[in-house]
């Protein structure tokens, strides 16, 4: 009885301080350790490219489109909503510091006084709120060409999330149970394509690294359609056969905080192509 | 329309090479309009000429299947920085469209 109530207590403190010591940055540096791995001849800067790091054709196609991309045009519509005074006869830029430039990689965030995570686009509708404007719908094209331009403000800028304090904490880690979810009528996680497999294809399409992908969104799908990074979780939740949650629910906020995280120390750049 | 036409003109060893997105419905007018039911009437350029200096280097005939907001990237021999590259565009509502631009 007492040798048992030992090894009970000895298990209980060996599984206390497993727990202590793994958090997100552990994390992170276990996944990269992991994808150096599996994908040894990509550089970790390369991460931000995905299936292209891997591909040099698709790579070389990829930098033409960007030297000139036909996508410019919708871009303009963006540039001109986030330059447009509000009624009030204040900016966009009045909300953010810097004027906005420099800010989107330390989004999202936690927000204690909330207790929820805040993305970049939840700040962009507290802004129109603060300011008598009418909010946009979360994951539509209006929303997304705006985050398309104001993200662009920031590139070259390292993500850089952070995940301190025990709320922050909770929703990292219900963001990364999600993702390694087994979900849909194809019951795949998410973590099943881009952890396990990636790099091998899936049909025709080269399953990406999930470190990199967070830090290039929202893009232009096909050269022609904005998508912000919950409508491609939509999108890939349909790909399994699952019922997609909405854009701005807690999950895919808790999952757009993990990812994100995730992919700190990776340099932005908003939109880019993807075919 | 100073706003529809947007151009790049780059040296690549000897040719210069030209880039041009112009912004334009390029309605094919076989789409129906999802609330009235009725058919989008087509709208979309059917001539683009280009022009090195003033002598035509390209002229082309645009049909239905060009996409919207087209882009047309072609390479012109002979050229040299400075030169000037004009684009003009007509559809077929007889709307013009032009661009030009000078040789980085």
């Amino acid at each position: 009885m007492k040798r048992n109530l030992t090894y009970i207590v000895a298990g209980l403190l060996l599984g206390t301080g497993i727990v202590a010591q793994a958090g997100p940055a552990e994390d992170r540096s276990a996944l990269i350790d992991y994808y150096k791995q599996i994908l040894p001849d990509i550089k970790f800067e390369n991460y931000i490219y995905g299936a292209l790091a891997m591909n040099p054709d698709a790579k070389s196609q990829y930098d033409d489109f960007m030297a000139f991309p036909s996508y410019s045009i919708d871009l303009d519509k963006g540039q001109k909503a986030w330059e447009t005074p509000f009624k009030n006869g204040k900016k966009f830029s009045s909300c953010f510091p810097n004027g906005g430039k420099n800010v989107a990689g330390n989004y999202p965030y936690f927000d204690n006084a909330s207790n929820r995570v805040v993305t970049f686009e939840n700040a962009i509708n507290a802004c129109l709120k603060a300011n008598g404007e009418e909010e946009l719908k979360y994951g539509e094209s209006e929303m997304g060409l705006l985050t398309a331009y104001a993200r662009s403000l920031s590139d070259g800028m390292k993500v850089n999330v952070k995940v301190k304090g025990k709320g922050a904490l909770a929703a990292y880690e219900k963001g990364k149970t999600y993702y390694a979810t087994r979900n849909g009528q194809l019951n795949f996680a998410c973590s099943t394509c881009h952890i396990d497999n990636a790099g091998k294809f899936i049909r025709s399409d080269q399953l990406s690294m999930m470190i990199g992908q967070a830090s290039h969104w929202p893009e232009f799908r096909g050269g022609t359609d904005i998508v912000t990074l919950q409508g491609r979780f939509k999108q890939c939740e349909k790909n399994v056969r699952a019922t997609p949650k909405k854009a701005d629910s807690e999950e895919y906020n808790n999952l757009e905080y993990y990812l994100t995280y995730m992919s700190n120390g990776l340099p932005m750049q908003t939109p880019v192509f993807r075919k | 329309m100073a706003e529809a036409m947007k151009m790049r003109a780059t040296m690549e060893g000897d040719v210069v090479d030209v880039k041009v997105l112009i912004q334009h419905p390029m309605e094919t007018g076989l789409r129906k309009d999802a609330k009235t039911e009725k058919l989008i009437p087509a709208h979309f350029i059917n001539q683009v000429v280009a022009t090195l200096n003033g002598k035509i280097v390209l002229d082309a005939q645009w049909g239905v299947g060009i996409a919207q907001n087209p882009f047309i990237g072609f390479r012109i021999k002979g050229a040299k920085p400075g030169d000037k590259v004009g684009v003009n565009a007509v559809d077929n509502l007889g709307t013009k469209f032009d661009g030009e631009v000078v040789v980085a």
